[in-house]
């Protein structure tokens, strides 16, 4: 029999081993596959990306462009694209750099294999925003043109990833951006918002933070220069003009205001409310299963009960008693009592 | 027209249903009609299927992703009806896999007839998913069920003009009463022979952008398919990028599944009539199809179709799917405000907010729940303790002597009837009075209660606790279950229809200290723990013990739970909503019925499946010798160190190993090795046949010549608690979950957690008591 004291002791070290090699993110297996991921070849990759957003939003591609895009010092850049160059994906001439068609077909399968995980990211797993980006920067380099296709297929050939920017078609086909930023909407003017900034990672994380999802009506809103406010429902916001130039909004007049007040969280039991809209950062099944029961714009949900720990609240959904978490009812933007609406 | 369309290939259609259907997992035996039901959850729609087919449902399915939850089939007016249960789903948008069986069965299986269930009380909602089949398919009836439950709320519905409205037949039905069910078949059978064809009502306009590209696809699929009757509703599915849709349209497939297709060709092939005539022909299009398939080249007409929908697609805002569904629902809306006609709130709705207030209330909700669970509790551990006894006279002193007389006086050798009649039958024998009768007397009890409609509520008023760990309120529902068997506790989980929660639930469920361990439980702490305080105590502290080891597991279920939904199922998809059905009177007799063959019989046989190997491996191992000493003996030296280190010793660990199968023959397994291993025959029955003793004091003394302490009697406690599931429920979470990845993480997370906790205890106990 060992003595207990050194076999706890052996336990311990071997507990905390395990724990610095495999602890999520910060252990040595993982560092060891974030550095063995970053090859040559997906280097190339992201410089081929990024010469294509610089083409895509008509920027110059120059060597700090490049650099500042992909996070890489500028002598790593050089040679990144003296490598590309010789493998004639990428053309140079005056400090401007072009993609050659073969370098524009490879850039673009990138492009559409990391929305295309971004977009099943968001609806297919329970996965946070603020991970979606991050996991489809990895993802995006491991998987070939027709497993891109394949996926493309699975999920129903989506057109937008979650964060409003089109998805490229397998032949390569994307409409050009449309919309204008949101700083240059007029105080009064209103729009729905089209496309929100997943790069660089700090103003992303501040975006997620609104909680603001793409199709949002906005109102821009009377404030002091430098800051942007803006409404969405009942919802205000006081933005800095640069993180406001994040967020793509398409003007229109005919966003009519749909006059959210509260949303079903707020509604105590015993009283009814009409749903106006759910969020849109409710999303993929999670979103699905709430139309499905029919909770859609229009309908007279009435609060029945609490339980006796006091969430969920069981509501009277369209005939059927449904109980829904505080985290689901406050997605669920409802107006004040209709008149005359009858519950259940 | 139409019919001389369809009649050019009959048997091709005949041919290609049926290798949609087998491709759907159905048997393609012989039958006339084929009936599917459909419905959404929780609308009576298994009683209705019960009503149809007097209960000869055949059981043995597993709900996966091609695999048909229930069919069953009975003879009507001479002709062979084959019954299918689809999955409950409140929509076809094939958004899950649920759906996805639904919508394909819908759609590719042809049915004869699709009979949708819906709940009265509940229309709107249910209209919901009425419509969306209506735009699949014509031949729909409507089946009204729960009209009794309804009308007790004080909500009537004019079935006449709900069939005007939706053109197609609807029957008021009350399914657990059998009343209605006649006139549904008539209504089934009219449609599925042609004798009736509906004008079912489809859904007139869509949201003006939809509209638009709608407009614009539906001439070109109506010119390549001109006998499809719903064109508006491929080229919506096409919009949607409907994966299966599309592949149909390139296939030429859709030309000959949607619509109201001709009933008199198409089960042809189905009876297993040969195929006179149209034999050639059927040929020549199914080569026609796939030729062109090889060649890669579709014809232009199909071509053109897919890439309008491509292009049309990028017109449509990304909240297109919204849109459709708030359509539906407004639509459906029209319809019940026509066709419901409510009175004053029945005594019903009265009763059910009386009995909600109470065992909903903040006050009372909890102590009821918990007098609830202990009276069902008590009753299973009560009222099996007779029927125990008596089975295990039976089985195990009266005809297992019997039966090794017989083999003597049959000269069997001995070898012969040591291996059937101790190994194998003995195991068995042990498992099933065991194992059967707390489990025919919980799920009973348990199934009433569901029934009743009180589940629901506790899953309803533990769910915050249970969200705080990552999980979902019906998870107290499958631990609850998971306290008469892991394995029954594991299919109780399809209740649950959240992805992640689910795996949840499936994996923690081994927590649940099932009917199997309270034997081993209640015999070690009363020979270790018991033995420490005065006689008069020995009663209450071993009993205290026990409970105090099943709130352990409770407590390490949410544990785990919570670290599982933080760690490795932190990416699955979640969609919490739990419905609260009305409280129903439960129907007593039917409820034991069911209960007994759906969970009893079907867990039992399984486990006795896997007991007969594990009896014969554990004679084989004890007498079988390899250099002067049996298998099991090296085994148990093998084991021995790892088990002292770990505060048990390698006759319980081999036990483990080897009773796998079962958690009840761990003790008899323990008992034998232990006789086997001192050496000491005369104590025991004979290598390799399980025994347990009348006395308490006569096992005592045996394990403590086995070298047990107090510390091998808690560890054992503990490892009973925190060890792999049986086989029997590692069996049934592959069949549930359909992974290997979640099986053997089900499998090795308790395990782990036992050699760890048992290994912290014994050190900890040495060190203290020196």
């Amino acid at each position: 029999m060992p003595d207990p004291r050194l076999a706890l002791l052996i336990f311990f070290v071997l507990v905390a081993l395990a724990a610095a090699v495999l602890w999520p993110a910060r252990g040595i297996l993982a560092r060891l596959r974030r550095i063995s991921r970053l090859t040559e070849r997906v280097r190339m990759e992201d410089v081929l990306k990024q010469l294509y957003k610089l083409e895509y939003d008509r920027l110059p591609a120059t060597t700090e462009s490049v650099a500042g895009g992909v996070q890489i010092p500028q002598s790593q850049a050089v040679r990144l694209l003296q490598r590309l160059e010789e493998k004639r994906l990428v053309t140079g001439a005056a400090a401007r750099f072009r993609l050659t068609d073969a370098g524009r077909a490879q850039a673009l399968h990138i492009v559409r294999t990391h929305r295309l995980w971004e977009k099943f990211l968001a609806d297919r797993t329970g996965t946070a925003p603020e991970e979606w980006h991050e996991q489809a920067e990895e993802r995006e380099h491991l998987i070939s043109v027709s497993e891109a296709d394949a996926l493309a297929a699975a999920l129903g050939h989506p057109v937008y990833d979650p964060h409003g920017d089109p998805i490229p078609t397998a032949g390569g086909e994307m409409p050009a951006r449309s919309g204008v930023p949101l700083t240059s909407l007029e105080p009064g003017e209103r729009g729905l918002i089209t496309h929100l900034e997943d790069e660089p990672e700090e103003i992303y994380r501040e975006l997620v933070g609104l909680e603001l999802g793409l199709m949002a009506p906005v109102e821009r809103l009377k404030g002091e220069a430098g800051r942007v406010h803006f409404r969405t429902g009942e919802r205000r916001y006081e933005v800095s003009s640069a993180l406001a130039r994040n967020i793509t909004v398409e003007p229109s007049t005919e966003v009519a205001d749909p006059g959210w007040s509260r949303t079903l969280a707020d509604v105590p039991p015993g009283e009814s409310a009409t749903v106006a809209a759910i969020s849109p950062v409710c999303r993929g099944p999670a979103r699905r299963r709430l139309l499905d029961l029919g909770v859609v714009p229009g309908t007279v949900v009435h609060a029945r009960m609490r339980s006796a720990a006091g969430d969920p609240v069981a509501y009277d959904i369209r005939g059927a008693v449904i109980a829904l978490r505080r985290e689901q009812a406050v997605h669920i933007l409802v107006s004040g009592i209709p008149v005359g609406g009858r519950a259940s | 027209m139409r019919a001389a369309a369809r009649s050019a290939r009959p048997a091709g259609r005949g041919h290609q249903r049926a290798r949609n259907l087998v491709r759907l997992g159905l048997s393609p035996h012989r039958w006339d009609h084929l009936i599917a039901l459909a419905g959404n959850p929780n609308v009576g729609k298994t009683t209705v299927f019960n009503a149809l087919t007097g209960l000869r449902q055949h059981t043995g399915n597993w709900p996966g992703k091609t695999v048909v939850r229930a069919e069953g089939a009975f003879l009507h007016d001479g002709r062979r009806v084959k019954v299918v249960d689809l999955p409950g789903t409140y929509s076809l948008h094939a958004g899950s896999a649920d759906e996805e069986v639904a919508r394909d069965f819908v759609l590719f299986g042809q049915p004869d007839v699709t009979v949708v269930v819906v709940d009265a009380m509940r229309l709107e909602r249910n209209l919901n998913l009425v419509l969306q089949i209506l735009e699949i398919t014509d031949r729909v009836v409507v089946c009204l069920n729960l009209v009794d439950e309804a009308r007790r709320h004080g909500i009537t519905v004019d079935a006449n003009g709900l069939e005007r409205e939706l053109g197609v037949p609807v029957v008021p039905t009350v399914a657990r009463r059998n009343e209605g069910i006649d006139a549904l078949l008539r209504a089934a059978t009219d449609v599925a022979t042609g004798a009736r064809r509906n004008q079912p009502h489809r859904i007139g306009s869509q949201p003006a952008a939809v509209e638009e590209a709608v407009d614009a696809i539906e001439p070109l699929v109506a010119a390549e398919f001109p006998e499809l009757s719903n064109a508006r509703w491929v080229a919506l599915r096409l919009l949607n990028a409907d994966e299966r849709v599309t592949e149909a349209v390139r296939s030429g497939e859709i030309g000959r599944l949607v619509g109201n297709g001709a009933p008199v060709a198409l089960s042809g092939s189905m009876r297993g009539a040969p195929e006179r005539s149209g034999e050639a022909d059927s040929e020549g299009v199914l080569k026609g199809t796939s030729a062109a398939d090889a060649r890669g080249d579709i014809p232009k007409g199909r071509a053109r179709i897919l890439q309008a929908a491509t292009r049309h697609r990028w017109t449509l805002r990304p909240g297109f799917h919204d849109a459709l569904a708030e359509n539906l629902y407004h639509e459906a809306a029209r319809i019940a405000e026509a066709s419901v006609r409510r009175g004053s709130a029945g005594a019903g709705a009265s009763l059910d907010r009386g009995l909600d207030r109470w065992l909903t209330s903040r006050v009372f909700g909890f102590p009821l729940m918990l007098g609830v669970l202990a009276v069902v509790f008590w009753l299973t551990i009560a009222g099996a303790n007779v029927p125990s006894a008596m089975l295990a006279t039976l089985l195990i002193d009266n005809l297992h002597p019997a039966l090794l007389s017989f083999g003597e006086s049959a000269g069997m050798p001995w070898w012969m009837s040591g291996f059937l009649f101790d190994g194998v039958y003995l195991a068995t024998a042990w498992v099933v009075s065991v194992m059967l009768p707390p489990m025919a007397i919980f799920f009973p009890l348990f199934t009433l209660l569901e029934d009743f409609g009180y589940l629901p509520r506790v899953a309803f008023n533990l769910d915050s606790l249970f969200r705080r760990a990552g999980a979902h309120g019906k998870q107290a529902l499958t631990m609850s279950m998971g306290f008469g068997c892991n394995a029954a506790g594991v299919v109780a989980t399809r209740v649950i229809d959240s992805p992640r929660e689910r795996l949840i639930a499936v994996i923690t469920n081994n927590f649940s200290l099932c009917n199997g361990r309270w034997p081993t439980q209640i015999l070690i702490a009363t020979i270790f723990i018991g033995a420490l305080v005065p006689p008069h105590l020995a009663g209450v502290v071993s009993a205290g013990a026990v409970v105090g080891i099943a709130v352990l597991g409770i407590a390490f279920m949410f544990l785990t739970s919570w670290g599982l939904s933080r760690t490795v199922l932190k990416g699955e998809a979640t969609t919490f909503s739990l419905e609260l059905p009305p409280y129903r009177p439960p129907r007593v007799l039917q409820t034991l019925y069911t209960s007994v063959i759906d969970r009893t019989l079907i867990i039992l046989w399984r486990a006795v499946l896997f007991a007969v190997p594990a009896g014969a491996v554990i004679w084989l191992l004890s007498n079988i010798d390899v250099g002067g000493a049996t298998l099991a003996a090296h085994g148990i030296g093998f084991l021995n160190p790892f088990g002292l280190l770990l505060g048990l010793n390698g006759v319980i660990l081999l036990a483990y190993v080897i009773a796998i199968p079962a958690n009840e023959i761990v003790i008899p397994t323990v008992l034998m090795l232990t006789v086997l291993s001192l050496g000491t025959p005369e104590l025991g029955a004979g290598a390799g046949v399980m025994f347990e003793s009348e006395s308490m004091g006569e096992m005592e003394g045996l394990l403590r010549a086995g070298g047990w302490t107090l510390l091998t009697g808690v560890n054992l406690m503990l490892f009973s608690l925190l060890h792999n599931p049986c086989s029997t429920t590692i069996y049934t979470i592959y069949k549930e979950t359909r992974s290997r990845r979640w099986t053997a993480l089900s499998a090795l997370l308790p395990l782990v957690m036992g050699f760890v906790v048992c290994f912290l205890v014994a050190q900890v106990w040495r060190l203290v008591g020196g």
